[in-house]
């Protein structure tokens, strides 16, 4: 992925993200925030889940343009994903920012981010979402 | 001024953050540095030359202290780790005791975290109330709303004398005049004033105050904590230890020594002590009011260029203290900040510790840049240029 192409894949998510809002009925999603002590990124996370498959995902809050992206892609990304195929994406796509083997396929437009482990300050921003969904994921298999 | 006394500066960066720590001169240092290579031992116990040394240069380091904020005497000066721990001190070591039930503590919404939680932690475990002194519509501080703030059952104001966000400079004198009439304690945390300019703790008349180090040429670790002899006497030590105590058989018999020895129980921060009093030289030899006249030179040559700029949003357009926070409308400051940083120019996004400020000004988030008496014009207009570039600056934020 070029340059260019990673550019605009995140200022488009950026300047129009998806789901960005609290959902209408939040009472039958699972809530979790999210935010980075290192800066100020902040996000809220909402997330249904039925018989183990994501049935939906909203985010709201402040954050940069990295996380703010990346939490885009990452939803349109999950929706529909089993919670057994959204940790296996997720470990891929941070794979990736650790500079580990992955699996470029699955990842689609969050191969933007492939080349962030170059500016370490905004490899969290990326994780930043993914960090909170997890919290979610990994507690309703408990 | 002065840049070529400062190694981090040969770096080929654009130092704005001074708000949140200041970079350190050879001076400063090498001073260190020659404690730590040529006489490095203990102070106040060993018996030998280098020890003795070492106990000279701590003590002459808070002399020095004293004489730079005008303190009557040595004793009122204790070394602490900062500004933070000097107001917990405070809190913890004096108020707790004095205040009772329902007694009143003022602040503002425009204090660090370091000024307000000893306080909401005090009122948590001791029953007495903080209330906040209405700010005016600039967010500042006037003795007009101190006096409509104070009731019968305050009994401390506890300000910064130049805030962190938004840098204006409160009316101290003024406040602590009119509160010592009520009875009424003042404590500064002088955390943005002191390295800035002239302070005077005689002619202020507050009760405490609080600095670091590190925000004046000094290094990390180290600050002060001043207080009117007499009620240092008062305020009991948090830490118990060696260095601390006189005597001791048992618990009944505990016999600690005098101030200001008693409140630095431990071995204290020497080199940073030793630095510290070498930073305050270093200030001294290029002369307080001098460097606040330059910084506010530097603060108004880029505010002037600053509101021409269309999209920003400042925040405080008139200020003292050599701050300025604004935003770039559409963009997220932290992004701002990003975009700066590759062109090697150190600014601060976020809340700056003043987490309840949003509620006053509305804003949760900005960028700050704050600057010392060794940045230039020149840096001021490279970092004009990129900002006055919002295109580049989208293209190139992520
Ligand atoms: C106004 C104010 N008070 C207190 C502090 C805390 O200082 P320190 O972190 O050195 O203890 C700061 C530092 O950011 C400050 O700006």
């Amino acid at each position: 992925m070029d340059e260019d192409t990673r550019r605009e894949i995140i200022l488009d998510h950026y300047n129009n993200p998806i789901h960005k809002k609290v959902p209408n009925n939040k009472e039958e999603y699972e809530f979790v925030n999210t935010n980075n002590s290192s800066c100020i990124d902040n996000l809220d996370i909402y997330i249904k889940i039925k018989d183990n498959i994501i049935k939906d995902i909203y985010f709201d809050g402040e954050a940069c343009a990295i996380s703010t992206s990346s939490c885009s892609i990452m939803i349109h990304n999950l929706i529909g994903k089993t919670i057994k195929e959204a940790k296996e994406y997720i470990n891929n796509f941070q794979n990736m920012l650790d500079e580990l083997p992955y699996n470029e396929e699955v990842l689609n437009e969050a191969l933007a981010y492939n080349n962030i482990y170059k500016q370490n300050n905004r490899k969290h921003c990326a994780y930043l979402p993914y960090e909170g969904i997890l919290k979610i994921l990994n507690n309703y298999q408990s | 001024m002065n840049q070529s006394d400062f190694p981090m500066l040969k770096k080929d960066i654009i130092y704005f953050d001074n708000a949140a720590t200041t970079l350190k001169p050879k001076q400063v240092l090498d001073k260190m540095n020659d404690y730590y290579e040529n006489y490095s031992a203990n102070a106040h116990r060993g018996d030998y030359d280098i020890s003795f040394k070492t106990d000279q240069e701590y003590e002459l380091a808070r002399e020095k202290v004293r004489k730079f904020i005008n303190a009557r005497e040595v004793e009122e000066i204790i070394f602490t780790s900062g500004t933070t721990e000097s107001l917990n001190m405070v809190a913890n070591g004096f108020f707790k005791k004095y205040l009772e039930e329902n007694d009143e503590i003022l602040i503002t919404m425009s204090e660090h975290a370091s000024n307000v939680l000893p306080w909401f932690h005090l009122q948590n475990t001791n029953g007495c109330l903080v209330k906040f002194i209405p700010l005016d519509a600039n967010h500042y501080v006037t003795l007009e709303n101190v006096k409509k703030a104070v009731t019968p059952r305050t009994k401390l104001i506890a300000l910064a004398g130049i805030t962190n966000v938004l840098g204006d400079e409160r009316p101290i004198k003024e406040i602590t005049e009119f509160a010592h009439a009520h009875n009424i304690f003042v404590v500064m945390d002088g955390a943005q004033s002191v390295p800035h300019k002239k302070t005077d703790v005689c002619d202020l008349d507050v009760d405490f105050l609080a600095f670091s180090g590190h925000k004046m040429c000094g290094p990390t670790g180290i600050g002060v904590l001043y207080g009117k002899k007499q009620l240092l006497e008062e305020l009991d030590p948090i830490n118990m230890g060696g260095g601390m105590n006189e005597s001791f058989d048992d618990p009944q018999n505990l016999y600690f020594k005098d101030l200001p020895h008693r409140l630095e129980a431990g071995t204290p921060n020497i080199a940073g002590a030793i630095g510290l009093g070498q930073a305050i030289d270093y200030l001294q030899s290029i002369g307080m009011d001098k460097i606040n006249e330059y910084e506010k030179s530097l603060r108004k040559y880029a505010i002037d260029k600053l509101i021409k700029i269309p999209y920003l949003d400042i925040l405080n357009i008139e200020a003292d203290g050599a701050i300025i926070s604004f935003n770039v409308n559409d963009i997220f400051s932290q992004d701002v900040a990003y975009y700066l940083n590759k062109y090697n120019i150190c600014v601060r996004a976020g809340n700056h510790c003043a987490k309840i400020l949003k509620n006053e000004v509305g804003i949760k988030n900005s960028l700050r840049i704050s600057f010392y008496f060794y940045n230039t014009k020149s840096e001021i207009d490279d970092f004009i240029e990129l900002i006055k570039n919002k295109e580049k600056m989208k293209v190139e934020m992520i």
